[in-house]
């Protein structure tokens, strides 16, 4: 099996069970401060990580490139508070435009 | 049924579409086929964990830190199921189903629908979960076809929308600056660890950070 089946079906599998299990565990066990805290950090750093990684790197070394440009627009857009179709055809279209030139 | 909740399931649904959309095209972009795409969407249903699927897959990143990476940012939905269990009173399939569409957006509006009472509550969850649930799928659909249509990824823009919508997911998360200092000591992170390890480990490595943050204390 490939790594796309095996990674889809895994992922799958274990974000089902994790889900499953908040309406199967009683409440007191998780509630802890600290716990609570951290799990809302997770998302931010993972998240963070992931955009750097797939704006700025290729086979394993740090690329600048038209991404670069679209992230910034991105960037740009969310301080304006534009909505999400926005932020998103903006990079699209800022990275499209200087591979076209470039 | 009340009339506001449901106006506001039916806004967050068709929303979060647009999320589909990128997603089904983030994960043909990445290497997965159409079909794997929508399963993934059908399956997993949680934007954070196949977004990260996707994105540590087609970054070269093995199945242990792309399943990794994705369980972490699953957790959450564990938290919601705990908060709504009382609230939702599931049995049975309902209860698979009811975990199924535990989800961000499921959950806040079930809980901004408190002060209506618990009938509202449920009636926001189940709405808002299956609508997302169907949006969802049908977008990624589109956005694979369209991602597959297209060819280069690159010639499209489609390797910047990808980062541009985890940084839309990530945004609306970042409330105070230890949150933004986080984001940016992680994103620092990750890229001084590229040059030196497996792809993939950078971005779960960044979960240390995260524990730090969070010991370090309150705010």
């Amino acid at each position: 099996m490939s790594i796309f089946w095996v990674s889809l079906l895994i992922t799958s599998a274990l974000v089902f069970i994790i889900r499953f299990a908040g309406y199967l565990v009683p409440e007191k066990y998780l509630t802890n401060p600290t716990a609570l805290r951290i799990n809302s950090l997770i998302p931010i750093a993972l998240l963070s990580a992931l955009v750097a990684v797939q704006s700025f790197t290729g086979k394993a070394s740090i690329i600048i490139d038209q991404r670069m440009a679209g992230l910034g627009v991105a960037v740009i857009a969310l301080l304006l508070k534009a909505p999400f179709p926005i932020v998103v055809i903006g990079a699209a279209a800022t990275s499209a435009a200087i591979f076209h030139l470039g | 049924m009340n009339r506001a909740t449901a106006t506001q399931s039916l806004s967050v649904s068709l929303t979060v579409g647009a999320y589909g959309l990128a997603f089904g095209a983030a994960s043909v972009a990445a290497g997965f086929s159409v079909l794997q795409s929508c399963l993934i969407s059908l399956l997993t249903f949680s934007g954070a964990s196949q977004f990260a699927l996707v994105g540590v897959i087609g970054a070269g990143g093995s199945v242990v830190s792309a399943v990794t990476t994705a369980s972490l940012l699953g957790i959450r939905n564990m938290l919601y199921g705990l908060r709504l269990a009382p609230v939702i009173k599931a049995k049975g399939v309902k209860k698979i189903l009811a975990a199924q569409v535990t989800i961000d957006e499921s959950t806040g509006v079930a809980l901004s629908q408190e002060r209506l009472g618990q009938r509202e509550m449920r009636q926001g969850f189940w709405l808002t979960g299956v609508g997302v649930y169907l949006f969802w799928n049908l977008f990624t659909l589109v956005g694979a076809l369209s991602a597959q249509a297209m060819g280069n990824p690159a010639a499209w823009g489609l390797d910047a929308a990808v980062p541009a919508a985890f940084l839309g997911l990530l945004w609306p998360r970042m409330q105070n600056n230890r949150d933004r200092t986080l984001a940016v000591c992680a994103a620092l992170l990750a890229l001084l660890l590229t040059p030196f390890v497996a792809a993939g480990v950078p971005i779960i490595s960044t979960a240390v950070l995260a524990v730090l943050f969070g010991l370090r204390g309150r705010r």
